[in-house]
């Protein structure tokens, strides 16, 4: 019998795995990264997993997300398939791209995951589309579109914000803010004192969360989406979270973060996972042995990601230029 | 507008280039319910009236904003059509245009496409200045991705923008300010889309190719006409489209006439005239068989200007078109 503990229950060990798979999905990336096994840049999501499950469970399955050029957990919230993930992110052809994107261009269209962008706020007018084109054809899909304390420096978000409250866009903008734009701090890449006015100044509904609690994200999200669903207009959810590794971590240069060390220290002690397993055990919900067994759960699903990922062929260099056009 | 019969007996209708850019926009319209307009003012003549502010969408003045919108939309299934206004203007979406629309589609191992359709007036001719008008062709034919056109004439406006809206691609369509009060007799009935890729003969002779884009082909009829007079029978070739570029049309004139100029009204470098003769040139075949230098007659290599004197350089004119063949057609190598 299904009773409300058992549905608190389920979603909060639903909310669990999928942060620990993110998390256990850029640890797994970055350790390929160190043996050379991918190369180029991978931006982790690490430290902001409570935000992408909170947002992405409460929309369906057929809704829309945009994502960035931080795009794992985002992807892997939204029910991406980490195996064809990992092997995009080693840029073989049985990734979501065939090996064309890369780790910042994860899609998934039939998922509803429309794209993920390499440049920082770009997708704001992108996300915009996908709201009209629901708009324009009377569906009730709702479009989430992950942006960032870096992209509030960018006319493109500005832009985009202002499109959406003009046209009611069914959509929630949903803004991480991890602290640091690239290598700048926050105060010194955004003038107002906080993100969330920026919302606000275009008459969006705008709301501040602790992005470490995912029960926060998850009450502010549920609302937004409802209000979008129902047709009325977009709203703004200022995240606050911090990353936990520096901006972008390339394998050959080693991980250098320049950030000071008191505060990466503050912030790792609001790890979203723990806080939710403390929670969680505090509550009497679970216990050491449950944790272990989701995370062996999540290893295994890894480790077949990994194993698919790096038994995926290469792409035929001689299919460069395929697909250049429809 | 004035009915009457065409050379096949056919009705056809006396219609400006601009009307016939937006009669193919309503043709594609009614038969399309995805195709939708969105711009920084209302478009002329009826679009407004007959298809309403749902698919008639005004926009704030956010190129960026709107030509990225457009984007999504394009990737949800939808056939949006920007319109610019101005080429110049759409310096201001470049990142939505090339870093988003040109290599969405490849970038994503093919699970998106985006057919869109991005329209501007191209080139000088109403003293707007630099920032207003200028010919963005080559620029947007460096995209991978990006198909350009470049209508010359109505009947081809109708054709060309036809086709693009039905396109699944992202494609530029410029149209050339000089070229919009041109009018032309074009068919009373609907008409058939003109597959991109595919030139036509403006004109055709056997003394010298020349490769004219957009409003230079009717400068380049005018010159071949006053050399006609002397024997010199020039082949105009209208490529209509720059991407993607009919080569073959141009290889094989080449090879009857043995000589070729390329010409248009932007600056040379790295452009639209420079590929024609490169393609001519690294071709063994065409190669072979030019009897003299190959030409380029372009636009100023300066921003336009303002002065109207000044601004008329930014087009290369019907005296230096007139130069340029009797010098190629002179010259034996």
């Amino acid at each position: 019998m299904t009773t409300a503990a058992n549905a608190d229950f389920d979603a909060a060990v639903y909310a669990l795995t999928g942060m620990l798979r993110i998390r256990r999905f850029e640890e797994r990336a970055l350790a390929l990264q160190r043996e050379g096994k991918i190369y180029g840049v991978v931006h982790p999501y690490i430290g902001q997993e409570a935000v992408a499950m909170g947002v992405c469970g409460a929309l369906r399955s057929s809704d829309f997300v945009m994502s960035n050029h931080r795009n794992h957990g985002h992807c892997l919230a939204h029910g991406a398939d980490p195996k064809r993930m990992m092997a995009e992110l080693l840029g073989r052809a049985n990734g979501y791209c065939g090996g064309k994107g890369g780790s910042m261009h994860l899609v998934d269209i039939e998922r509803g995951i429309l794209g993920a962008d390499g440049i920082v706020g770009a997708n704001g007018p992108y996300a915009v589309g996908s709201a009209l084109a629901s708009l324009y054809r009377g569906d009730d899909a709702v479009t989430v579109c992950f942006t960032s304390d870096g992209a509030t420096g960018q006319g493109a978000i500005h832009e985009a914000l202002n499109l959406s409250a003009l046209w009611d866009a069914p959509m929630v903008w949903v803004c991480e803010n991890n602290q640091y734009a690239s290598g700048t701090p926050r105060a010194e890449n955004f003038a107002a004192t906080s993100i969330a006015q920026l919302g606000g100044s275009y008459g969006i509904p705008s709301y501040v969360v602790d992005g470490t609690s995912i029960a926060e994200v998850s009450a502010v999200a549920t609302e937004a989406v409802a209000r979008a669903r129902a047709g009325d207009g977009p709203s703004f959810i200022e995240a606050r979270v911090y990353r936990f590794m520096p901006h972008a971590v390339r394998g050959s240069a080693g991980v250098q973060d320049t950030r000071p060390a008191a505060e990466r220290a503050r912030w790792r002690a609001r790890d979203p996972i723990t806080l939710l397993y403390t929670e969680l055990v505090e509550t009497g919900q679970i216990d050491e042995a449950t944790f272990a067994a989701i995370d062996d759960e999540v290893a295994a699903t890894l480790d077949a990601a990994v194993a698919f990922a790096e038994a995926g062929p290469e792409p035929d260099v001689a299919g460069v230029h395929a697909g250049v056009f429809a | 507008m004035t009915d009457t019969k065409g050379d096949n007996g056919a009705d056809v209708v006396a219609m400006t280039y601009a009307q016939a850019v937006e009669r193919a926009i309503a043709e594609e319209m009614r038969r399309d319910d995805d195709v939708f307009f969105l711009a920084t003012a209302t478009p002329p003549g009826g679009l407004l009236d007959e298809f309403g502010a749902r698919r008639i969408r005004r926009t704030p003045i956010s190129e960026n904003g709107f030509t990225g919108a457009a984007v999504g939309a394009a990737v949800r299934g939808l056939r949006p059509i920007v319109w610019w206004r101005t080429a110049a203007f759409s310096l201001v979406a470049f990142d939505q245009v090339v870093n988003h629309a040109a290599k969405l589609h490849y970038m994503t191992g093919g699970q998106v496409r985006v057919p869109m359709v991005m329209r501007a007036t191209s080139g000088a001719g109403n003293q707007s200045a630099a920032q207003h008008a200028a010919s963005m062709h080559s620029i947007y034919a460096h995209a991978p991705g990006l198909k350009v056109v470049m209508p010359s004439c109505a009947s081809d406006a109708l054709g060309l923008m036809k086709a693009a809206i039905r396109d699944d691609n992202p494609v530029v369509v410029l149209e050339p300010l000089r070229c919009q009060s041109q009018v032309e007799n074009v068919p009373v009935s609907e008409t058939a889309p003109i597959p991109l890729g595919t030139g036509r003969f403006a004109r055709q002779g056997t003394t010298i190719t020349v490769v004219a884009l957009g409003y230079m082909v009717q400068v380049a009829v005018a010159a071949a006409e006053i050399l006609a007079r002397d024997g010199i029978e020039v082949e105009i070739i209208d490529p209509r489209t720059v991407t993607p570029l009919d080569i073959e049309m141009i290889r094989r004139s080449v090879q009857k006439t043995g000589r070729l100029i390329a010409t248009d009204d932007a600056p040379p470098m790295c452009s639209f005239t420079s590929e024609v003769l490169a393609v001519v040139g690294e071709h063994a075949d065409t190669f072979a068989c030019l009897r003299a230098p190959m030409r380029r007659v372009c636009g100023a290599d300066a921003p336009t200007a303002f002065n109207i004197a000044l601004e008329a350089l930014a087009t290369p004119s019907v005296d230096d078109l007139v130069t340029a063949i009797t010098q190629v057609v002179g010259a034996e190598r």
